[in-house]
């Protein structure tokens, strides 16, 4: 099958690996933020001994609960796609990629699966001590879960520690701690990880806001909503420092993508940063004359900063990308797509006559092939790219994702400092458009995790790795009806979990938290009055 | 007379612990985990073994196998020069 006419089966792949992903990002950051919550209000309770913060931990671990049995395994997909959909992908690069994943599974896993039990079970079973070590544990272990994930992500996006093995046709892994400390994936570790935090800090603001607007639990809402919204804004604000270190990782590693988040497509020296803008939908080419905007309003320099810590760096357009020819931070000079692709085919080609020279026992040929695949495996995926356009994203999609999710994440800045500010000054009660406010930004938080999602993947297309293995190289020869049908087979599933989540969890919310009693001493007082 | 307060003795017991948490669960955790074993099910019993085998096994055994025909793939969908 000529898998450059299939295109459709090479869509419905990465339509069904995005929508199985978008998925699990809704349930994924409430787990990672509400788990925090929970760990803090319960070490309140055990700190202080109030047993309203015991209350509160108690309501919050049970909506926890909830999102994590029904988000639980939506993950697993992911990986079932990867054997099925993306064999090649997988063979190509399961030697490193597989490792993250693997260690996600049995280390953080289990560690979450083991002392969420005691969590949930073990009230007034075991020490106040013993069950917030417990709670804190499930906590490191559903965000070191998201440590491994995310540090296989971060490969994809800068593959690094491996080297290319052409008689097993796979990349072997060299250096496991260049993988893991990779300053990528520690950095996209710290950025998901709090994206989760505001997400949860928005769901804990907005649902203590309805029980203030139905005037019901009042001190549990109070609490819940101040702690909410001082939680949220350190999170928001530490989001934007932790973008900020995106923004400079991209630029080092994925120049394309930052040019598609900015609709960049002629580079400048001292380019500034667009806060608001509309791109124009007449260019249809990088390379026309057409203006990219039909307006904007853009913070002077600040996109070279961001970019290269530098006022008055040159940052790469679009165009200047595919030409080539620019200077580099490291003072060499940029490639071309042109010769980045000529270099692409001479690897492919090598990989080719190598295996044919080493079958047929011509040694020096061997030897010949194997430099030269060597020399040019860094632009092994150009050779599948046919025209410049094909190395770049959809730029529309990539810029508008970037700059709404920044928009949400100032607003959510915003949005909690003045909750903070009200409820210092115990005005939230009376406040009842803020509390509206603070309810119906719920799914505001869950957008900007989703398009902060969009930004990374649909921004390093068309690659799934990096520069190294494209998309349409990476999927397996099947037919689009066997990936059609379980794209539509999980779009149900899904959708029904979805609802099964928000159905209890509505019924839970509404239902409010519970009143707490304390059975675990068993008094027997009789007591006599004195007798006199 | 008074008696003395006799605080109950919690010996930690795992067994006892999920026996009394599971045979306590409320109605909504009881949905809950029907809820989890039943897509535990669909996921690793239906879905995975019928629509999603791992496509390189089903079609070869050796990796050296593996490795050829990915090889030939990646040849065939590369822009030769």
């Amino acid at each position: 099958m000529d898998l450059l006419l299939n295109s459709a089966m090479v869509n419905w792949s990465r339509a069904q690996f995005a929508m199985t992903a978008g998925y699990h990002w809704l349930f994924v950051p409430l787990t990672l933020g509400l788990a925090i919550i929970m760990s803090i209000m319960e070490s309140i309770y055990v700190k202080t001994g109030d047993e309203s913060w015991k209350r509160a931990t108690k309501f919050w671990q049970k909506i926890f609960g909830i999102n994590f049995a029904i988000g639980v395994a939506t993950g697993i997909i992911l990986e079932f796609q990867f054997g099925t959909n993306w064999s090649n992908y997988s063979w190509f690069v399961g030697d490193i990629f597989g490792a993250p994943l693997v260690i996600e599974g049995i280390v953080a896993f289990f560690l979450e699966a083991t002392f969420i039990s005691i969590m949930f079970f073990g009230w007034n079973r075991v020490s106040k001590k013993a069950h917030l070590t417990a709670t804190w544990l499930t906590t490191i272990g559903a965000t070191l879960s998201a440590y491994w994930i995310l540090v296989a992500n971060a490969w994809m996006q800068y593959p690094i520690g491996m080297e290319f093995n052409p008689d097993t046709v796979r990349n072997e892994m060299t250096d496991f701690w260049a993988l893991v400390s990779s300053s990528v994936a520690i950095n996209k570790f710290f950025h998901a990880v709090l994206s989760g935090w505001g997400v949860a800090a928005s769901f804990v603001v907005g649902i203590s806001a309805w029980y203030l607007i139905k005037k019901r639990h009042i001190d549990f809402a109070l609490k819940s909503i101040k702690m909410g919204a001082v939680f949220g804004f350190i999170s928001f604000v530490l989001l934007a420092v932790t973008g900020d270190g995106s923004a400079y990782q991209v630029s080092q590693k994925q120049p394309m993508k930052l040019a598609a988040m900015e609709g960049l497509y002629k580079g400048q020296a001292g380019a500034g940063l667009i806060a608001v803008g509309v791109l124009n939908p007449k260019k249809e080419s990088f390379d026309d004359d057409v203006n990219p905007y039909i307006f904007k309003i853009t913070i002077p320099k600040l996109l070279s900063y961001l970019g290269y810590r530098d006022l008055n760096a040159f940052v790469p357009g679009i165009k200047d990308i595919i030409y080539g020819g620019y200077k580099l931070q490291d003072g060499t000079t940029a490639l071309s797509f042109a010769e980045k692709k000529e270099r692409g085919q001479k690897a492919v080609e090598a990989l080719v006559n190598y295996k044919a020279a080493k079958e047929d026992g011509r040694i020096s040929d061997v030897e010949v092939f194997e430099k030269e695949l060597r020399d040019n495996y860094a632009y092994f995926g150009y050779s599948y790219l046919e025209n410049p356009e094909d190395n770049i994203p959809n730029v529309h999609i990539t810029f508008y994702s970037f700059h709404v999710m920044v928009i949400i994440g100032m607003y959510f800045i915003l949005l909690f400092l003045v909750i903070w500010i009200y409820g210092r000054k115990k005005k939230l009660h009376s406040s009842r458009w803020l509390l509206y406010v603070g309810l119906w930004s719920i799914p505001f938080a869950y957008l900007a995790g989703q398009l902060g999602w969009i930004v990374a993947e649909v921004g390093r297309q068309p690659w799934t790795i990096q520069d190294v293995l494209p998309v349409k190289a990476a999927v397996s020869n099947l037919g689009t009806g066997h990936v059609l049908t379980t794209f539509i087979l999980f779009a149900v599933m899904f959708t029904a979990l979805l609802v099964a989540e928000v159905t209890i969890m509505v019924k839970q919310i509404k239902k409010g938290p519970e009143e707490i009693h304390n059975d675990d001493i068993t008094k027997t007082v009789e007591s006599k009055s004195k007798e006199k | 007379m008074e008696m003395e307060i006799i605080p109950k003795k919690n010996h930690f017991n795992w067994f006892k612990m999920f026996w009394q948490g599971f045979t306590h669960m409320t109605k909504y955790g009881k949905t809950l985990w029907v809820l989890v074993i039943l897509k535990l099910i669909i996921m690793f019993f239906i879905l995975k073994p019928i629509f999603f085998p791992k496509y390189l096994n089903e079609k070869f055994t050796s990796d050296n196998d593996k490795a050829s025909y990915v090889c030939t793939e990646l040849f065939e969908r590369s822009l030769k020069e």
